[in-house]
């Protein structure tokens, strides 16, 4: 019995990216099932499955102690090679065929004015609560700040002005809670936030940023969109990077 | 053929990203800055071109297309493989920091739309 187990694991783990197609299929399946029996299609089969994704991930952290979710686990790991950054990306790429290039140059303007609102809104949230847990400095109150921003533009301002690691590993907790939070939050709060068209996702992905939040929450609303929102947010992790440790720093420095 | 549309994609990619990397680096942050926004304008620029010139065939359409259908199953991996353990146990502040930015963000979509559609809508729109 024993042996069966370790060939079919040798054999998942082997072609690991055809075992994650596998996985993955299967999760996305069981997820328009439920949304339809369940709900009658009201909650968006493709919101179910990456909220599924995530209790998954959630457990492959709990299992193995790693940090990659369920692709931790040796036979899954082609889930963490097939949403990777390099096939994340090839895939948002092309969404973006079919898509008129006028609707970019339409909001051009909206969508940068979203971009810097979305940066310094999250430092000035993030660096706001980390005051109210008692933080003090300059440099703890600005990587948490870019924490807020996204989970790599926290670490990327920590390291360059001199965080400690637990403040640099907060501020990839709260990047983390932010990305899962736009992902599971975005289809329930569309409608209120008239998130239904181009310009709107172009400008919710300058203010959000973080690529796989406005991935995935907008995949879970209306894939249609998700052009639009990751066209923005793909600038946000760079503007953070370059503002975060410069004038975002010294700014918050000024004031303490 | 489906590997055209696909090399035309990947290379897109390719160049958007050596791109993003080279502003990042112009800039001084060691981070990739507009890449994958880089590559999209490529494609959607040079698949036009194609389309109108009727050099990008169907055939080699559909080597996009499918990546482009696979995205959602490609975002439930994502989330799969993400370090949702480390975002739980970062406590009330990571927490707290999350979600009140994610919300503040949220009020601010319909704000920002509308300011831009006071500058625009007498020209733009008709």
């Amino acid at each position: 019995m024993n042996t069966i187990i370790d060939v079919l694991e040798s054999v998942l783990a082997k072609y690991a990216l055809v075992t994650g197609f596998a996985v993955i299929g299967v999760t996305v399946w069981i997820s328009y099932v439920l949304s339809d029996r369940l709900t009658k299609g009201r909650l968006h089969g493709s919101a179910i499955a990456i909220f599924i994704g995530l209790v998954l991930a959630y457990y492959g952290g709990i299992a193995t102690g790693g940090s990659k979710g369920i692709s931790d686990i040796k036979a899954l790991a082609g889930v963490g090679i097939m949403g990777g950054a390099m096939l994340r990306d090839l895939a948002i790429v092309a969404t973006a065929f079919g898509v008129r290039m006028d609707e970019f140059r339409k909001t051009g303007l909206s969508g940068i004015v979203s971009l810097f609102a979305g940066v310094i809104i999250s430092f000035i949230v993030g660096a706001t609560i980390a005051y109210a847990f008692g933080y003090r400095d300059a440099v703890s109150l600005t990587t948490i700040g870019g924490g807020a921003a996204t989970y790599i533009v926290g670490p990327v301002t920590g390291s360059a002005i001199g965080a400690s690691s637990e403040v640099i590993a907060l501020s990839v907790a709260a990047g983390l809670v932010k990305s899962i939070l736009v992902m599971t939050l975005t289809p329930f709060l569309a409608k209120y936030i008239g998130l239904d068209n181009p310009r709107s996702a172009l400008i919710f992905g300058g203010l959000m940023g973080t690529t796989s939040g406005v991935a995935g929450g907008l995949a879970a609303t209306d894939p249609k969109l998700v052009p639009y929102g990751a066209m923005t947010a793909t600038f946000y992790t760079g503007l953070g990077c370059l503002l975060g440790p410069s004038v975002i720093f010294i700014a918050i420095r000024a004031l303490f | 053929m489906a590997i055209y549309g696909t090399a035309l994609l990947s290379l897109c990619l390719l160049v958007g990203i050596f791109v993003g990397k080279l502003i990042g680096i112009l800039i001084g942050v060691n981070a990739n800055v507009g890449g994958v926004g880089i590559a999209m304008l490529l494609l959607i620029l040079l698949s036009e071109r194609l389309q109108k010139s009727g050099r990008l065939e169907p055939p080699s359409e559909r080597g996009i297309i499918f990546w482009s259908a696979i995205y959602i199953p490609i975002v439930v991996a994502m989330a799969a493989s993400q370090n949702v353990l480390a975002a739980i146990k970062g406590g009330p502040l990571a927490l707290i920091a999350g979600t009140v930015s994610v919300l503040v963000c949220f009020a601010l979509v319909p704000l920002i739309s509308r300011l831009g559609k006071a500058d625009t809508t007498p020209d733009a729109e008709s």
